[in-house]
């Protein structure tokens, strides 16, 4: 130890304390009490009763939660599949090097970003509305023409107006809405990192006669797939706790008939509207362990495929 | 102007073509936000965007009105108090989160101390835990201590969030040099002299980003005060404006009109530490 003896041996305790202290009292101790909570009946937030593993098998043996689960599952698969390889299209058109405007569209692909999760809820609950709701009313006016152009392959501009975006699609409005909400926030992360790939190694695949697609196969891919890991086990978590968005935009936050339900919706609903916390913290802990699986699966997948 | 290997023209024009179409489909629900701000309640389903008439453009450009913005202090939830709620909560949780993560970061980048691997490991740990699986014993937790419906009670859960100190330990990793620290140590500097005259400033790019991450993750709080906060007093803008458009009174103008007031100034913010925004945001993935 070097110099005074309140030096540097204490200082570092000092520094990291407030962090600490916050840490385990604010998160540490409440993923203490998840454990006794989720094997609890509660009757209020003050008194409960100890029940097993029962709020456990209720899950397993509750249709809605399945419906949630399916209906997570989906969603993500739509995160994954469709909003990240827009995202990546979206980065690979903007690293064009002759691109002008660069900053501008880069700037209003991020503009979502900036209206945020619960006011883009509140807005698109307003432009999927029926009959008057502007995806519809565009819609409307899209197909009057085409129809006129190839009669019988579009419905018609009166049934357009009818499409049920947050009813029986409710789903599919929330893939749309998110796709309209992170496709620019995940562009962000692929055009940091094609930035970062190497020039010289793409001239050199250049000279040595490597096509667009090869280049794109054989440098790019092989460049940012550390980043690509990231951002596609990002996404996946964030979609497992998708709750803000259906509950804003869809009747009673589920859309009727449970169709746009999701696991993090059905957990508020059962501890805040249902008051049952234990079941609420059960249904906590196996999203838990989905996204734990989740990450085990990511991280086996990506190393077997970095070996060459 | 020359062209890259094998960009033909037709392919660059095929490339602008999409990404034109795809900054319109981004920017038309925004538009639709502005512009029904300022239209007369009748207009408000009558035109797709601006209400339609014989001035120029096809707009009748002195419809428009600032009628729903007045509105907004007359709606049965007061708006204009969710609005300081909001700033307050932002502010005051961005600030601290800030300097608790900026301190965390440096302690264990710059010091060698016994419980430094348990601190790493800590901080790597609580990454994966996921926020849901805390709502319901944490809202138990706050009922015990006394916090439910009080600011504390949102707020010193969010100082400390672990992914900060991660952020924090990464940037100080490559932004502050051993050697400068040990120079000052020599000079006779105090610890804490050290942390805020050559740490902080060191860190001055990530300190930008995550103080605007922190803001916009406080401003779109929406699970939290809707747990923590029973009043309706004490809401912020995210509540407020969702109890807004789910009560009788729905009307829309009055509600695009209030989420453009709630989404200004972020969006003002984010125009001014835009850059520091952006490479706070990717450092920790892309220099990992």
């Amino acid at each position: 130890m070097s110099g005074a003896a309140s030096g540097p041996s204490r200082a570092p305790y000092a520094l990291l304390a407030p962090f600490v202290i916050l840490f385990v009292v604010f998160t540490l101790w409440p993923l203490v009490q998840s454990v006794p909570l989720s094997m609890s009946h509660t009757f209020g937030p003050g008194a409960s009763l100890h029940v097993g593993w029962s709020k456990f098998s209720l899950a397993l043996e509750d249709p809605r939660f399945y419906t949630a689960l399916r209906n997570t599952l989906v969603f993500t698969a739509g995160s994954v599949f469709i909003q990240l390889p827009v995202a990546l299209a979206l980065a690979v058109a903007l690293n064009q090097p002759w691109l002008r405007g660069r900053t501008l569209f880069r700037l209003a692909f991020f503009a979502p970003q900036l209206v945020g999760l619960v006011f883009t809820a509140v807005l698109a609950r307003v432009l999927f509305q029926k009959q008057n709701g502007l995806a519809n009313t565009l819609l409307a006016e899209i197909v009057g023409p085409l129809n006129s152009l190839a009669p019988g392959v579009f419905p018609s501009p009166g049934a357009m107006l009818e499409t049920p975006w947050l009813e029986g699609l409710a789903l599919t409005t929330l893939i749309v809405t998110a796709l309209w909400m992170y496709a620019g926030f995940n562009m962000v992360f692929f055009l940091a990192a094609l930035q970062n790939v190497s020039r010289e190694l793409e001239e050199a695949a250049t000279i040595d006669g490597a096509g667009r697609w090869a280049r794109f196969r054989h440098v790019t891919i092989p460049a940012i797939r550390p980043v690509a890991a990231f951002v596609v086990l990002l996404s996946i978590i964030g979609s497992f706790q998708l709750f803000e968005m259906p509950y804003i935009m869809l009747e009673e936050g589920t859309g009727p008939r449970d169709k746009g339900l999701t696991l993090v919706t059905y957990l508020y609903k059962n501890g805040f509207e249902a008051g049952d916390l234990g079941y609420a913290t059960a249904i906590g802990w196996l999203l838990a362990l989905l996204l734990g699986g989740v990450a085990v699966a990511q991280r086996v997948l990506v190393r077997d495929e970095a070996k060459p | 102007m020359s062209r890259g290997p094998g960009s033909s023209v037709p392919l660059r024009l095929a490339a602008y073509a999409v990404l034109a179409a795809a900054a319109a489909v981004v920017l038309v629900p925004l538009l639709y936000l502005v512009t029904s701000s300022f239209k007369p309640a009748a207009d408000f389903f009558t035109s797709m965007f601006l209400p339609l008439g014989d001035g120029f453009l096809g707009v009748r450009w002195d419809a428009l009105t600032l009628e729903q913005f007045r509105k907004l202090g007359q709606t049965d939830i007061d708006l204009p108090r969710a609005m300081v709620n909001s700033i307050f909560l932002s502010s005051v949780t961005s600030v601290l989160a800030t300097l608790i993560c900026a301190a965390a970061g440096y302690a264990l980048t710059v010091y060698r101390f016994r419980a430094r691997a348990a601190a790493d490991w800590l901080v790597v740990a609580a990454l994966i835990i996921p926020p849901p699986l805390l709502i319901a014993p944490s809202y138990q937790w706050l009922h015990t201590l006394g916090l439910l419906d009080s600011y504390a009670g949102l707020i010193l859960p969010a100082i400390a969030p672990a992914f900060g100190v991660y952020l924090f330990r990464q940037a100080a990793k490559q932004s502050i040099p051993p050697a400068m620290v040990e120079a000052a140590r020599v000079d006779g500097a105090s610890e804490l002299t050290i942390f805020f005259g050559i740490g902080l400033p060191m860190l001055r790019p990530m300190i930008g980003a995550f103080v605007i991450i922190t803001f916009l993750a406080m401003w779109n709080n929406f699970i939290g005060p809707q747990v923590v906060l029973q009043s309706d007093a004490k809401q912020p803008l995210a509540v407020a404006i969702y109890q807004t458009q789910t009560g009788y009174y729905s009307d829309y103008g009055v509600l695009m009109a209030a989420t453009l007031v709630a989404v200004a100034p972020v969006a003002v913010l984010f125009l001014f530490l835009q850059r520091e925004f952006l490479s706070g945001l990717t450092s920790g993935a892309v220099k990992g």
